[in-house]
């Protein structure tokens, strides 16, 4: 089994989800796969579904409409998943904090339905590739 | 016994499917430097269907649970059983039996019919379009190939796999004429549609459909689907060598083998890299049109002999 769980840490595919970000957090994403930064290296790769995903991206502070869109798709990924809450907005609401329609950050929210999932925080409005890299290489390594 | 070790070690399961998921690294780190980047190291897909292996699977709720596992192990061993008979007919050329080359390929189409089967179990309104498209795809790559096969086999007089390679080793290869081009270059497309890669990919359609097809699939169920695909990779080329290119022979001639069969990936990774993904009717009227059209074609040259 140990063999498999090393494999896991070296073939680590990512959905991205958007929950109310400022898309600007979006576009940097994106960065990530042109051939400067190609995380592809890592093994790391873009999927179009959350039942491919080991890893959830999830960009934003996350508002009342994306609560229960959020949930479901982190229900429907298959365990073990790691979630990166990326940009300020994802690891504490950023700028949008105190505004009515916002109903906290992601960290909360997804404690609330599963205790002990594991989460990584990349800072930054937004932030830069290499401090993604960075970031979810380190979270691997905590794993 | 005997049969045993073929099946699942030495051509099947183990060798094939090593080579496989050397071939799709190959792929996947030659598409990478086409686009200027790095790519993955060579054990990625390895790590990829270890990694499959150690996650959750998860079934739908509307789906068919047994059947949603037992489709790909399905598709598995059916291509598993098709490069071995292509193996052994190498190995021992008097082995096989008759229409063995029309069995292999139609081996090869039951991983797609498996893909069928769970997209369309998976209650996936995604995976509905996907199934769709797959089943029209299915339909029309069958066309021109299955002409082709049957030229080579009228050519050579036998429609058995040790007949094929024993007329080429005493003729020549057939892609030495005019004929075995154009059927060569017919088969590179048709093989490039059966294992769903762009600018055939309109079931899966990642930017369009999410997974389409593969959307449902988790864990196990999709390490099966990986394997089984990087395997008809491997065997789908191999088939294809063996029907226009000679075979394999021992000696210098297994290096020849890896030479020929290099080349035959450059070709489908160009074409996957140069090309954008077609729309379901344009595919349709390429295959029924063009293909079959030069598939027809090559089989009038093969009788005029030129
Ligand atoms: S962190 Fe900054 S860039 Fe990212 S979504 Fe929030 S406001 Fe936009």
């Amino acid at each position: 089994m140990d063999i498999l769980k090393k494999s896991f840490k070296k073939s680590i595919w990512v959905f991205h989800l958007s929950a109310a970000a400022c898309n600007n957090c979006d576009i940097e994403v994106l960065e990530l796969l042109t051939p400067r930064y190609d995380i592809e290296r890592f093994g790391m790769k873009l999927v179009g579904s959350p039942r491919h995903a080991d890893a959830l991206l999830v960009c934003g502070a996350i508002s009342a409409h994306a609560k229960p869109r959020l949930l479901e798709v982190y229900r429907q990924t298959p365990k073990p998943c790691l979630v990166v809450l990326f940009g300020s907005c994802g690891c504490s609401s950023g700028i949008f904090r105190d505004s009515y329609s916002i109903v906290g950050p992601v960290d909360k929210i997804l404690k609330e339905e599963d205790p002990d999932v594991k989460i990584v925080y990349i800072p930054g409005c937004p932030p830069k590739p290499e401090a993604m890299i960075e970031g979810i290489v380190m979270g691997l390594g905590a794993l | 016994m005997k049969l045993v070790i073929y099946y699942l070690i030495y051509p099947g399961f183990v060798f094939a499917s090593i080579i496989g998921l050397l071939s799709t690294w190959f792929d996947r780190k030659l598409s990478a430097r086409i686009q200027w980047r790095q790519g993955p190291p060579w054990y990625q897909s390895f790590a990829d269907i270890g990694k499959l292996l150690y996650k959750e699977v998860i079934i739908p709720k509307e789906a068919n649970r047994s059947g949603f596992i037992v489709a790909p192990l399905f598709g598995l061993a059916a291509v598993t059983l098709a490069v071995t008979i292509l193996g052994v007919g190498m190995i021992n050329p008097t082995a096989g039996f008759i229409g063995d080359i029309i069995v292999v390929w139609y081996l090869f189409a039951i991983p797609a019919i498996s893909l069928i089967y769970i997209g369309s179990t998976s209650g996936n309104p995604l995976s509905s379009v996907g199934v769709s498209r797959e089943i029209k795809l299915l339909l029309s790559y069958d066309l021109p190939m299955v002409i082709l096969i049957v030229m080579v086999a009228s050519k050579v007089g036998g429609f058995t796999i040790g007949s094929i390679t024993e007329w080429q080793r005493i003729n020549g290869s057939l892609i030495g004429h005019w004929y075995g081009v154009i059927g060569f270059i017919i088969a590179i497309f048709c093989i490039q549609a059966k294992l769903g890669r762009v600018p055939f990919d309109l079931a899966e359609a990642e930017t369009e459909l999410g997974s389409g097809i593969l959307m449902e699939m988790s864990g196990a169920v999709l390490a099966a689907y990986v394997l089984s695909q990087a395997i008809a990779l491997f065997g789908l080329s191999y088939f294809l060598i063996i029907l226009f290119w000679g075979g394999v022979s021992g000696g210098i001639g297994i290096l020849w083998a890896i030479l020929k069969y290099l080349l035959i990936m450059v070709f489908l990774i160009l074409l996957k890299n140069t090309n954008p993904r077609l729309r379901i009717d344009q595919a349709m009227k390429f295959f029924w049109g063009w293909m079959t059209g030069g598939a027809i074609l090559a089989g009038i040259l093969a009788y005029l002999g030129v």
